[in-house]
């Protein structure tokens, strides 16, 4: 089966089962993987280190929201419950979603989906991922010693005067972790702009390749002004200069403005790449070309365009003016539009397919239905009368979970169940797979619906205890994390069973098209392609088929 | 136990406009994000792996572009909706009943026009619309009452405004929903609604110094009178008459004296000096407090 698909690209072909040499076996000193340059060893290790990041944010998350059984706050200080959300969100942004698909998948398969031998600056790639280790590891330890309680928005004046702890030291880590998020969408933009194999043109190319263009473009644009922010708060806590303390003369609105201006990008540097890898599956398990492929492309450009400029959604009761609120409303509204059309396109794309439901598929469907709530939820505070009273409230947090937990972190799940067999080599038990599926999703709606629900009956977020009429939605939603921390478990015990007991998965297991599947073997070659590939045909081209080797 | 609260009690006129359009979103949602989910699902159902069947592919430029501009418009619909809403909310009404709010770590102030005050905790007459003007001592606040629909941000160095007109009489909950430190969760209270009559009565129930009288006296004590004294514009601009106009300053800018350029004039004097003088004027920044400034702002305001 595999074989026959090589026809599409003029490649030799070649026994794809089991190779003897391949990236993962080929050396096996500790240093043939501290120092590689290899962008698939590199995106390995981003993976176990977002994994471990993973747990520690949610390990926390878990802790409070064991606080929020009751009303009262009586299990933890104040103080502890203020430093574990600000730590739970520091890391779950800063140190997993951010570099969560890109750092991993990205660094594996763009060179592979391009027909490249490795990222343009394979160094540079190492040494973002040891800027990375470096903000993450200080990060976590400064906000477990205590180092930050203002919460991830750092707003001032509480974060420049008021805050009993060193939130400079512990923002710098922010600052330094913005390096390694340049540095990746640096590498990925001139590996996409000059690596291509012959033959790959830009509409060939991957939906994948194409979302990832779009956020590294908004990486290297948007991460310097936050890395300025950082620095303007160290300016002003070390040397009073007034930029945001009205005591010193300073204005807190500018912040909110500086802060924004990144960080609503940043949520399509989140989101974006999680949109990529659904093409990709939809596809796959579609037996299709993607419909729309250009309108989906083109949709992902328009996102982060149009992304720069809805910071101010963020801000319509700060004070900022009635009529700035009315723009950004207005733009707010449309962002949502191409958003919108993906969703349409990736449903019209089962039409007069061949449609094979396995576990990447599941994540896929939770994905779509997670992440039409999220965007859903998010008209509600995009408009401006409904966000007064919905501001700062848990609809904003059931919101953002719905798109970051039920859009990106179900796309990421279903990223590393379709590409787990490319990147170990291995096949993972599906029952169990799809079990776990089950279970996270189940557990995810019970954990984040009653916090819209909450939002909406008036609970302010960042509230260590609450007025009692909350109680039982707060009951549910602490049941239902149990649920998904149980299922965010499960893959940790079968993945890693299935490195030692999995069946060899084929260098094509899903029967999917694409270079990454049908030119390498699983897992890859070192060298990725033995000659560099020449292409022929357009990515998805399943159109006639109609079998697979599942 | 098992009542599960889904919908929030709603009490103020700004809270009888913003429902319907909650529920018109919620239902449109929930049917966008269940037909969606259903179809996606029917299809990988309809056009299930099936030998012999070869995938076929469409494009189809009418469709995308259906499902682009259609979004788009209900888009814009919903857009136009809220901001309506907004902008009735944002218009001030005229004859309110003034009362101002200082927030800090972790309580809010409330002091009535007549000089009464209470912490944590503001009383208003039913059927009146009241408009708080707040300001911060520290970090940023916010003002938020769920049973009203409303919330502003509280800054320091500065003075937003809300209003709202209560609809019911009834006791309801007031937040703080600006993250402000440690005790953030503690900076709560209520609201009370009385009617007319019994608000009234209740205004009444105390008498202390009204902010004017306040301002007046700090205005003799602090000195302002020296070089502020009516009928002696020598050292010091005039100030009877001259809230709300607009003053020219010694570089030639101008800008209307309100409530942010007293406080500006008092805590920073150096900043717009007036026309014709000089900066001889001291700041007051470590002498007075938020509520001192709140008491020579309204005297300064009686003098029109």
């Amino acid at each position: 089966m595999a074989n026959e698909s090589t026809q599409h690209h003029d490649i030799p072909e070649r026994d794809y089962h089991a190779p003897k040499s391949n990236y993962l076996n080929w050396q096996h000193t500790v240093s043939s993987w501290l120092l590689t340059v290899d962008h698939k060893r590199i995106g390995v290790m981003y993976l176990i280190a977002i994994s471990v990041f993973f747990m520690v944010g949610g390990i926390f998350a878990g802790l409070f929201r064991l606080e929020l059984l009751t009303p009262e706050g009586d299990y933890l200080q104040s103080d502890t419950y203020n430093r574990f959300f600000t730590l739970h969100a520091v890391v779950m942004i800063f140190f997993f979603l951010i570099p969560s698909v890109p750092a991993t998948f990205g660094n594996f398969f763009i060179p592979l989906m391009i027909g490249a031998k490795d990222v343009a600056f394979p160094k540079l790639n190492l040494l973002s991922w040891y800027i990375y280790m470096i903000a993450g590891v200080m990060g976590v330890t400064l906000i477990s010693l205590g180092g930050l309680d203002t919460g991830w928005t750092v707003y001032a004046p509480l974060s420049t005067t008021y805050a009993n702890t060193n939130v400079f030291l512990a923002t710098i880590t922010i600052f330094v972790s913005g390096f390694s998020s340049i540095l990746t969408g640096l590498n990925f933009i001139v590996t996409i702009h000059k690596m291509r194999a012959p033959g790959m043109t830009w509409f060939r190319l991957p939906l994948f390749v194409w979302a990832h263009y779009a956020t590294s473009v908004i990486q290297v644009l948007g991460t310097p002004v936050v890395a300025i922010s950082v620095l303007l708060i160290g300016i002003e806590r070390i040397w009073g200069v007034g930029i945001f303390d009205p005591a010193l003369g300073g204005d807190p609105i500018l912040f909110q403005h500086m802060f924004w201006f990144y960080s609503h990008p940043a949520v399509y540097i989140m989101i974006l790449p999680g949109m990529g890898v659904i093409s990709e599956v939809i596809a796959c398990f579609a037996r299709n070309r993607v419909f729309g492929y250009e309108f989906i492309a083109f949709s992902s450009i328009a996102i982060a365009i149009i992304g720069f400029l809805v910071w101010g959604h963020h801000m319509y009761v700060s004070g900022q003016s009635m009529y700035a609120g009315f723009v950004f409303s207005l733009l707010t509204m449309l962002v949502a539009v191409p958003s919108a059309i993906k969703i349409f396109n990736w449903t019209a794309t089962l039409y007069q397919g061949n449609v094979v439901w396995d576990t990447p598929m599941l994540y896929a469907v939770g994905f779509l239905g997670l992440f039409a709530v999220g965007g859903g939820t998010g008209l509600f505070l995009g408009v401006i009368g409904l966000d007064v009273p919905l501001h700062d409230t848990y609809f904003v947090v059931g919101h953002f979970h719905y798109v970051m937990v039920g859009g990106m972190v179900m796309a990421y799940l279903a990223g590393l169940h379709f590409y787990w067999p490319k990147i170990t080599g291995k096949a993972y038990p599906r029952l169990m797979a799809n079990i776990a599926a089950i279970i996270i999703f189940v557990g995810f709606n019970f954990t984040f619906f009653p916090q819209l629900v909450l939002g909406w009956m008036g609970m302010p977020r960042r509230y260590h205890s609450y007025h009692p009429d909350f109680q039982i939605l707060n009951i549910l939603s602490t049941t239902g994390a149990t649920v998904l921390g149980i299922g965010f478990i499960l893959p940790v015990f079968y993945l890693l069973w299935s490195l030692v007991y999995g069946k060899d998965a084929g260098s094509n297991p899903w029967g999917a098209r694409g270079l990454e599947w049908e030119a390498c073997t699983s897992p890859p070659d070192p060298h990725n392609f033995h000659e560099i590939p020449v292409v022929t045909k357009e990515c998805y081209s399943y159109t006639g088929e109609e079998t697979v080797s599942v | 136990m098992f009542n599960i609260p889904l919908i929030p009690e709603h009490a103020s006129t700004f809270a009888a406009k913003v429902d319907p359009l909650f529920w018109f979103l919620t239902i449109f949602v929930a049917i966008f994000c269940v037909a969606i989910t259903a179809i996606f699902i029917y299809l990988g159902l309809r056009y299930k792996q099936t030998p012999g069947r070869k995938s076929e592919h469409y494009e189809n430029m009418a469709l995308e572009l259906t499902w682009s501009v259609i979004p788009a418009i209900i888009a814009i619909g919903i857009f136009w909706w809220g901001t309506v809403i907004y902008f009735e909310y944002a218009n001030m009404p005229e004859d309110t009943y003034d009362v101002s709010v200082v927030g800090k770590q972790w309580m809010w102030k409330v002091q009535h026009p007549n000089g009464k005050t209470e912490v944590n905790h503001l009383t208003m007459p039913v059927g009146q619309a009241v408009k708080l003007t707040m300001t911060s001592q520290d970090v940023l606040h916010d003002f938020y009452i769920p049973a009203f629909r409303v919330k502003q941000d509280v800054i320091p160095a500065r003075y937003t405004t809300m209003w709202f007109e209560a609809t019911k009489t009834g006791e309801f909950p007031l937040f703080c929903a600006e993250y402000c430190g440690t005790e953030h969760s503690t900076m709560v209270g209520g609201v009370t609604v009385l009617p007319q009559a019994e608000f009234t009565a209740w205004l009444g129930g105390e008498t202390g110094m009204t902010p004017v009288e306040a301002g007046a006296a700090l205005f003799q004590q602090m000195g302002c009178v020296t070089c502020h004294a009516q009928g002696d514009a020598s050292r010091g601009p005039q100030l009877n008459g001259k809230f709300g106009t607009e003053e020219t300053f010694t570089d030639g800018s101008t800008a209307t004296i309100d409530e942010e350029y007293i406080r500006e004039s008092i805590m920073t004097p150096g900043m717009k000096i007036v026309q014709g003088y000089a900066p001889l004027m001291p700041t007051f920044a470590s002498q007075l407090s938020e509520d001192d400034i709140n008491n020579l702002i309204a005297y300064i305001k009686s003098l029109s």
